[in-house]
């Protein structure tokens, strides 16, 4: 990913016939290019800076009662607190479903298929599942997942509409991409190592278990956790199996009831908020987004560090 | 152990099927039932059995038309300067500050459109433009496609060998002339690729369209983009959560309707997979070729 730090041979060549002659277009295009490039990061600080600023208001008003107060109708005392919870509970969901079954699979695509019609045609489904719209996916969830949920008893009160039905949703719409990103990190452990393995008579799965799979760790837990953070601020497919008839759930149930029973995801109540009409809950939204936005930025500097730290020349 | 990584391997095929058939069947029945010259009608109102499809077709074409207008410049741009001229040091930076623009969450981008871009760029492109608008929702979804489109492309451009860049210096040609004559070109198939995707998610984009784009019950025919508007994705939205107060509804009327967001889904599906299929042909063409 990063390049290395050795100048390239066709910039110092470059150099060396160019010499000093510096045309309008050696400025200019660049400088056009480099343009383009700050114009997409001057969004990004802005959409930063205007939420932080919408979100002063709630923060500092209210302290830490944003992130612990139960949801409500009412702006001054509302909080995150269902919202949060639901959301670490669907990423739980996703990450026990989405990384063994997208792991197993790309592990058997890369180590045990033959390059053969299937394996290709497995290969090309993935790719477009990584393309299906996600709201395309909450239609899954609404017509099997839910019925799933139902059929097996674990309906609750909400006709299957519950946390596991959307955990089942989120964890289909990220598998393809976990398969993807392992795939990508298991083909960069060279084939020395595992001609290495099998020269000194280890089986196939001895060479998977204790040598690619450890040295394509770091490739495939910085996936996953980009993939986690992914999930964890999806909002149209929860919307239609049933996230947002948590709103006026609170948390006095058993575990078991809080499972199966109505739930919400904070992009879920950013979303149902940001709708309310007149002003107060406008700063509220702002705050609940910062939230969202700290868990997400967090996770993706996570990953970024572990890549860097991490990253293996061969 | 073997069968069980096959078994998950065939769990995405599963998957696959399971969207068609839950997609298929409903939709079969949406279009049995209801009648089929409803389909072209003054616009989408579902609950008054009107599922204009123009009206959503036009929306989301207008929407992916604005956003892949904001997203080509800054996407290439960004990816051609990563890729050709930014220093291994200012690279390092750089990239990773791209890529958490593509970690934003789509509602966060939709309150930004709703809350930013519509009263500080729409509206003073356009000061009749409402809070609502297609404008501010293609805005939208543009920075949110622009990572993508600079991501693809410059792996594009990364693929191309450096004995081709050596080759064009060898002739005696400038950094300019080498990157815009013959890295460009190499790549093109990559830059396709890369926009043909963007787009493909743009189409597909719900949250933002949601938001900002204004029409959650319905909307008229409009091809303004200054005006409300309604998308494929939109108009799901809509039925999903009941804005247009059919989920609970009864009657013969609201089981349509109801049952239209199935239908849209189909449409929505299969337009994103063929573009998808699309641009896998153009990518796969760079790897054939190096």
């Amino acid at each position: 990913m990063t390049a290395p730090a050795v100048p390239r041979t066709e910039d110092l060549v470059g150099q060396s016939i160019q010499g000093r002659r510096v045309g309008f277009g050696d400025i200019a295009f660049p400088a056009a290019l480099l343009l383009a490039l700050l114009f997409a990061l001057l969004f990004l600080s802005t959409l930063l800076v205007d939420v932080f600023v919408r979100a002063w208001d709630a923060l500092a008003g209210r302290g830490f009662s944003v992130v612990t107060n139960p949801l409500s109708l009412n702006a001054e005392t509302a909080g995150l607190w269902q919202s949060i919870m639901g959301s670490l509970a669907l990423t739980a969901v996703v990450a026990v479903l989405a990384f063994p079954i997208g792991v197993g699979a790309a592990v058997y695509l890369e180590e045990y298929a033959s390059d053969n019609r299937f394996t290709r045609f497995i290969n090309t489904n993935i790719r477009n599942l990584a393309g299906v719209p996600s709201i395309v996916y909450g239609i899954l969830g609404f017509t099997i997942f839910v019925r799933f949920v139902n059929a097996t008893g674990a309906g609750g009160g909400v006709g299957g509409k519950n946390l596991l039905a959307g955990g089942l949703t989120l964890a289909a719409l990220v598998l393809p991409i976990v398969i993807i990103t392992t795939a990508e990190a298991l083909r960069a452990v060279p084939a020395a190592i595992r001609e290495a393995g099998f020269g000194v008579g280890a089986t196939r799965w001895e060479v998977i278990r204790y040598h690619v799979v450890p040295y394509a760790a770091p490739g495939i837990l910085t996936g996953t956790v980009l993939t986690l953070a992914r999930a964890f601020g999806e909002t149209a497919p929860l919307l239609l199996v049933g996230a947002a008839t948590g709103f006026f759930s609170v948390g006095a149930a058993g575990p078991l009831d809080k499972i199966t029973g109505p739930y919400t995801a904070l992009p879920v109540t950013i979303f149902s908020w940001a709708r309310q009409p007149g002003a107060d809950f406008r700063s509220l939204t702002a705050a609940a987004i910062v939230v969202l936005l700290a868990v997400m930025l967090t996770a993706n500097a996570a990953a970024i560090i572990l890549r860097n730290r991490f990253e293996r020349k061969w | 152990m073997r069968l069980l990584f096959t078994g998950a391997a065939v769990t995405s095929v599963l998957i696959s099927l399971l969207i068609v058939g839950s997609l298929a069947g409903e939709a079969w029945s949406f279009l049995r039932s209801v009648n089929l010259s409803s389909l072209w009608d003054l616009g989408w109102f579902p609950r008054r059995e009107m599922f204009d499809i123009k009206t959503v077709l036009v929306g989301t074409l207008l929407i992916s038309l604005i956003a892949m207008l904001v997203a080509t410049p800054l996407g290439l741009g960004a990816a051609i300067y990563l890729s050709e001229y930014a220093r291994p040091r200012a690279r390092r930076w750089l990239k990773p500050i791209l890529e958490v623009l593509a970690g934003v969450p789509s509602v966060v981008l939709g309150y930004f459109a709703l809350t930013w871009i519509s009263p500080n760029i729409v509206q003073r492109l356009n000061p009749h433009a409402g809070v609502f608008s297609m404008a501010a929702a293609g805005i939208g979804v543009g920075i949110l496609v622009t990572p993508l489109v600079a991501s693809v492309t410059e792996d594009a451009m990364q693929a191309v060998p450096h004995a081709l860049r050596e080759a064009s210096y060898g002739l005696g040609a400038k950094k300019v002339t080498t990157v815009t004559r013959v890295v460009f070109p190499a790549a093109a198939s990559g830059i396709v690729a890369s926009l043909i995707l963007g787009i493909s998610r743009a189409i597909g984009e719900t949250m933002v369209v949601a938001m900002a784009a204004g029409a959650v019950g319905g909307s008229l025919f409009e091809v303004n983009v200054f005006e409300p508007g309604q998308t494929m994705t939109a108009a799901m939205t809509a039925l999903a959560i009941g804005s247009d107060q059919v989920a609970g509804g009864g009657g013969e009327g609201a089981v349509n309707a109801f049952q239209s967001l199935f239908f849209l889904g189909l449409l929505l599906f299969l337009m994103t997979l063929g573009l998808n299929l699309l641009s896998d042909r153009f990518v796969r063409r760079v790897r054939e070729k190096y």
